[in-house]
């Protein structure tokens, strides 16, 4: 007898990326603390940093990939959370400056000095504490995702209209941050950092320990992203993506299975956003920028959206791109990013992933679904298992 | 021999400028600047100049001012000593006075307030000037000033004025010059009223000045008058609001109203829309540096020769991305957008490899340039011609979407394709040229906006959120809700702006849109029925 | 209320919906007993779908009272509140979730679990697949339990369809066309699933078919212009003038 249980836990693909991500992350952790410079296994400090750096971009995009490739969500504002979690652990490591900062002012960092604040404004209490900053990157995110997607998925506004109302929710807070009486540095942002729980944010020690942090984050949210997707709950999701009415007729509240999903993709960003600001060393209102949020979504695109690996495959490569790109020929990079989008969305819309695994199973002789009803792709699914 | 022809050549002068007749007369006086006794004894003595009416007096009331009258101790003679030379005090003609020693010349003192007398005796000097302009410059400054001394001057040149403005000034300024003066209150009165009949800014502040100085009815009629110019003046500000309103809704128009085709009757989200109005900017900015080269004197006609062109440029790209991209995307939303995104970062590279980085700063025509004031209002005619501009091509492309056989093809390849490609309408030639006439209407936009800021491969970006929204707050498919969204979302922002600031306004403007989105999805013009349900 | 109201299983009563002006249901008054299986025929337009718009909480009716089970208001609730109350719909063109498994279409339809901790942590268990097993058995689709729904053929799809609604388990089903585009074959054993679904389900069939209508052996209601034009066994209504003049005679 067939069993059809579904919380199976995560699939055997999804425990292949783990440990491919994780043997990659210790091998090259190892490499570049543990050679010296000259062997030929060293690996270079900036090489760690940029890695480190895509990490995070692969966070975001496997948080946008939950809302976008498995519930139909498509965010054009998953930077301002990304943002958000940035501007928490920020505010944290301005604090930990205390008196080395240029005005030595034990409380106020320097841009508030230099604006004449008398004292610290209230939402900067707390921030002085690891936990607290810690928590808001995740509690902040997820908060104006669940306010916002309450009020949008609840009056049903959905498809590109959702799309266009997300971009101008981080295009009002990109102006929002740019000002100075925010209180967040407007322009210029946060950055002079000096150290994060008490280890000098510039030692390789350090910055090999927030690479691995970030390595292990990444796995843990491909394993969350295959617990849920795999569970009757991600069914329900998929459902919702393909005839989001069609459910409501069987009982199920769309609004809610996607509210669920938008506030924890939201968590998810901020958590990126927050093990990259010390990485990168600096966060400001740029962040926040509608582009970014853009250039994220074709990342998961890129890489095959609605696959548990395949936004981590984008980030790599699209990004791995920008750098060779913009380190050789600056000025084409636009011309490849944007003939990125065409091609992609014209020629691989399942993305690199999502095709790749068509065609094993189109050789396995398995059959596959046709076109679906609303325009959005068929998308790979999990597959049938096995009778133990 | 030589006095006979003295006389003659002061006969002369006399036949030819009269202020020779008054030098006798001029002379005197002005030497007694030497023998003032303080700053009263030269305010005495600029009294008396001020009285003799005559221009040629003007040369020395305007070296005591700066400091440069100076008198000889050895015998009182007063020149303009400037740069280390004498000047005669009337003529300005150099003297020579044997001696560079400052030690013998003693500089006439003044301060402030005289300097303030003087400006105000200048003016009533300049108020039989034959020049228009400067008798109302006079006019304007004994207003300004309230300078008492003047009134009497004032009343002289009301009588002779015929230059119906200048007269209108002259009151004015006597209205002024009477509250400062020593007339009994019943004048002032009259005056309060007067001045309060200009009901602007100035009246107000002139108003206030006297307000505290006088008493009893003055004192309440001044501030009845004042209350009134203070509301006069809030409803004013509120109209220049309101016109600051519409000029930026204009620009939110023109931005948007290419969309309002492209996405709101054909449902295509084209993220490259700004690159449109972009590439229309960049024709206007071609179009004038060939001009400039080539020939300058048709700089003014720069503007009605790049309208059409952009309108080719920007169609012609709207109509190869339809042909070459879009039209593979019928249907599927979101993947159009992220394709057109991609158009629009290509765009962005191009323009900025062909024409740099860098901002381009587009020139305004004459007829563009310049301010006019409308009551209280002030009018700067680059905003009057883009709200003239975004009128007209929303009229007609209202005209070609409701009356033309091609507007008639359109609504019916966007209500119902398979009815219309039943009935002979070429439905693809259809959405190409509707695409191709959405782009290109944003090109002419940007020969509009070009007009207003500079030229930069950015320029799209900043326009794209701004215009998505005013479509969709307007109602998808509506032109009038594009030309409701537009012009209230401009007001809106300006009335918020004086409270929370240009930045914040904006802020709240695009919350209160997302909120608004949220309680009417489909807009302020929504379309009802079964059909939309879908 | 009415004993008509609290004795029945859905009650419609001078119910009016307009859309831009086109009176879609035009004072609408239905009675439809508990177990009873109700057939309703009638041309384009006559307001067939619209109806089960409005009981299933699609549509908002303007005017008029919508009861179900003789003490549910259905004009306050939504769609979902509708369904968890019993209302199982099918659609007039077969909705299945299409990049799914037939297993995974009876799954999210199977009663019970709708909250997100549930389906996100409870497996599920063998009562289940108990159920599934003589859905499966029901709809005759047992063999393709691990295929992608958007490869079944239109009938099958329909049959699906019922399947999900079995599985939904509601009080009352609403079921729009059930045989178009089937074969003969298919139409007469659709009829026959209907007849067993009915024994112990009230059922609301809409359908073009007559042959399929004989088949069902029901009451059938004629709707005309979003009104009630006739109403009895299908021998009456198919000899009344006015149906045979807008409906039949065409």
């Amino acid at each position: 007898m067939t069993s059809f249980n579904t919380a199976t836990g995560p699939g055997r693909g999804t425990w292949i990326s783990v440990a491919t991500i994780t043997l990659l992350a210790i091998a090259i952790a190892i490499a570049n603390l543990g050679f010296p410079p000259d062997s030929a296994l060293h690996v270079p400090d900036y090489a760690v940093a940029l890695l480190g750096k895509f990490l995070c971009y692969a966070m975001l995009a496997v948080s946008l990939n939950l809302v976008w490739g498995y519930c139909g969500i498509l965010s054009l504002g998953h930077s301002a959370f990304f943002a958000l979690g940035g501007y928490a652990m920020g505010m944290y490591l301005m604090r930990q400056i205390g008196t080395r900062g240029v005005y030595g002012n034990p409380v106020l960092p320097d841009f508030m000095v230099f604006l004449n604040y008398k004292e610290l404004p209230w939402f900067w209490y707390g921030f002085d504490q690891f936990w607290f900053a810690a928590l808001m990157a995740m509690f902040v995110p997820g908060l104006l995702a669940f306010v916002f997607g309450w009020l949008a998925f609840r009056s049903r506004v959905s498809g590109v209209y959702l799309s266009i109302i997300t971009q101008a929710m981080t295009y009002a807070l990109l102006l929002a941050f740019f000002r100075n009486d925010m209180g967040f540095g407007g322009n210029n942002g946060l950055t002079d950092f000096k150290d994060i729980l008490g280890f000098d944010i510039q030692t390789r020690e350090t910055r090999a320990a927030l690479f691995a942090t970030s390595a292990i984050f990444l796995c843990l949210f491909l394993v969350i992203t295959a617990l849920v997707t795999r569970s009757r709950f991600g069914k329900l999701m998929i459902a919702t993506r393909d005839a989001e009415s069609r459910t409501r007729f069987l009982g199920y509240r769309p609004e809610k299975v996607k509210l669920f999903v938008w506030t924890l993709s939201a968590v998810m960003a901020g958590i990126a956003g927050a093990l990259y600001v010390p990485q990168v060393g600096i966060i400001n209102p740029g962040e926040f920028a509608p582009a970014n949020s853009i250039e994220v979504v074709i990342w998961t695109a890129v890489g095959g959206r609605g696959t548990i690996i395949g936004p981590v495959i984008g980030a790599f490569l699209v990004n791995g791109g920008k750098s060779w790109f913009t380190g050789l020929f600056p000025e084409v990079w636009l011309f490849v990013l944007g003939a990125l989008f065409v091609l992609t969305t014209l020629f691989l819309p399942k993305g690199v992933i999502g095709t790749l695994r068509e065609g094993w199973i189109a050789k396995r002789g398995i059959r596959t679904s046709k076109h679906l009803e609303d325009g959005e792709l068929a998308l790979p699914k999990p597959q049938p298992q096995a009778a133990e | 021999m030589t006095r006979i022809l003295a006389l003659i050549g002061l006969l002369f002068a006399l036949i030819t400028t009269p202020a020779f007749a008054d030098r006798a007369t001029l002379g005197p006086i002005i030497s007694e600047f030497a023998t003032a006794k303080g700053f009263k004894g030269v305010e005495v003595v600029i009294d008396k100049l001020a009285a003799t009416g005559d221009p040629e007096v003007g040369n020395a009331l305007r070296a005591l001012s700066a400091g440069n009258l100076r008198f000889r101790r050895s015998d009182g003679a007063v020149f303009i000593v400037t740069s280390g030379q004498a000047l005669d005090p009337i003529t300005r003609e150099t003297v020579d006075v044997g001696t560079d020693d400052p030690e013998k010349f003693k500089k006439v003192r003044v301060k402030n307030s005289i300097r303030r007398k003087i400006s105000a005796a200048l003016s009533g000097l300049t108020l039989m000037s034959p020049s228009i302009d400067r008798r109302l410059r006079a006019a304007s400054t004994i207003f300004e000033t309230a300078d008492a001394s003047a009134l009497e001057a004032l009343e002289v040149a009301i009588k002779d004025e015929q230059n119906q403005d200048v007269k209108a000034a002259f009151e004015d300024a006597r209205a002024s010059a009477t509250l400062a003066s020593g007339r009994d209150d019943a004048d002032k009165i009259t005056a309060v009223k007067h001045i309060a009949a200009r009901g602007d800014r100035e009246a107000l502040s002139l108003l206030s000045r006297f307000e505290g100085q006088s008493e009893g009815e003055l004192k309440s009629a001044i501030a009845n008058e004042i209350a009134k110019i203070e509301s006069s003046l809030a409803i004013w500000a509120n109209a220049q609001n309101i016109w600051y309103g519409i000029s930026l809704g204009s620009v939110l128009l023109l931005a948007a109203i290419g969309l309002a085709i492209t996405f709101g009757v054909m449902g295509v989200i084209n993220m490259a829309h700004g690159e449109m109005v972009m590439l229309g900017a960049y024709t206007t900015f071609a179009v004038q540096e060939f001009i400039r080269a080539t020939a300058p004197e048709l700089f003014g006609w720069s503007l009605a020769i790049a309208l059409p062109l952009a309108f080719l440029v920007s169609g012609t790209v709207g109509l190869i991305m339809e042909r070459g991209l879009i039209r593979f995307l019928y249907g599927r939303p979101l993947e159009t957008l992220l394709a057109t995104w991609g158009v629009s970062l290509i765009l962005q590279q191009t323009v900025r490899s062909i024409f740099g980085p860098t901002n381009r700063e587009v020139g305004n025509p004459d007829w563009m340039s310049g301010a006019f004031e409308l009551g209280q209002l002030s009018i700067t005619w680059n905003r009057l011609w883009i709200f003239v501009f975004a009128m007209a091509v929303f009229a007609a492309l209202f005209f070609i979407i409701n009356r033309t056989s091609f507007g008639l093809d359109m609504r019916a390849v966007t209500q119902n394709r398979r009815m219309a490609g039943a009935m002979g309408i070429r439905t693809s030639w259809v959405d190409a040229m509707t695409f191709a006439l959405g782009s290109g209407i944003a090109g002419i936009a940007g020969v509009a906006l070009s007009q207003i800021g500079n030229v930069s491969p950015n320029l799209g970006q900043s326009y794209i959120i701004d215009s998505f929204l005013v479509v969709v707050f307007g109602g998808v498919g509506n032109l009038w809700g594009t030309l409701v969204g537009a012009m209230s979302l401009g007001i809106i922002n300006k009335f918020l702006e004086p409270y929370a600031g240009a930045v914040l306004g904006k802020v709240i403007v695009l919350i209160a849109i997302i909120l608004f989105i949220q309680k009417r999805p489909r807009g302020l013009f929504a379309l009802k029925g079964r059909a939309v349900e879908s | 209320m009415s004993n008509r109201v609290t004795s029945s299983m859905l009650y419609l009563d001078n119910v009016h919906v307009a859309f831009d002006g086109f009176k879609a249901i035009n004072g609408l008054s239905m009675i439809l007993e508990p177990g009873e299986m109700r057939a309703i025929i009638g041309p384009n337009g006559a307001g067939k779908t619209t109806m089960m718009d409005i009981i299933t909480g699609k549509t908002a009716p303007d005017e008029g009272d919508v009861w179900f089970d003789g003490k549910h208001d259905l004009i306050t609730y939504d769609e979902s509140a509708i369904a968890t109350m019993g209302i199982g719909r099918k659609f007039q063109k077969p909705t299945v979730f299409e990049s799914h498994t037939l297993e995974d279409n009876l799954l999210l339809a199977m009663s019970g679990r709708r909250s997100i901790k549930t389906m996100l942590l409870d497996p599920g268990g063998k009562a289940e697949a108990q159920r599934m097993n003589e859905i499966f058995d029901t709809i005759r689709l047992g063999e393709r339990r691990k295929d992608f729904a958007a490869d079944l053929s239109h009938g099958q799809k329909q049959w699906l369809e019922i399947g999900m609604l079995l599985a939904q388990d509601p009080k009352l089903l609403l079921v729009d066309e059930p045989v178009a585009g089937m074969t003969d074959a298919e139409t007469e054993e659709t009829a026959r699933l209907l007849r067993e679904i009915a024994r112990d389900h009230t059922v609301v069939v809409v359908e073009h078919d007559m042959d399929f209508i004989r088949d069902l052996d029901v009451k059938v209601t004629c709707l005309h212009e979003g009104a009630v034009l006739a109403e009895g066994q299908l021998d009456s209504v198919s000899a009344d003038q006015r149906v045979i003049d807008v409906y039949l005679g065409r």
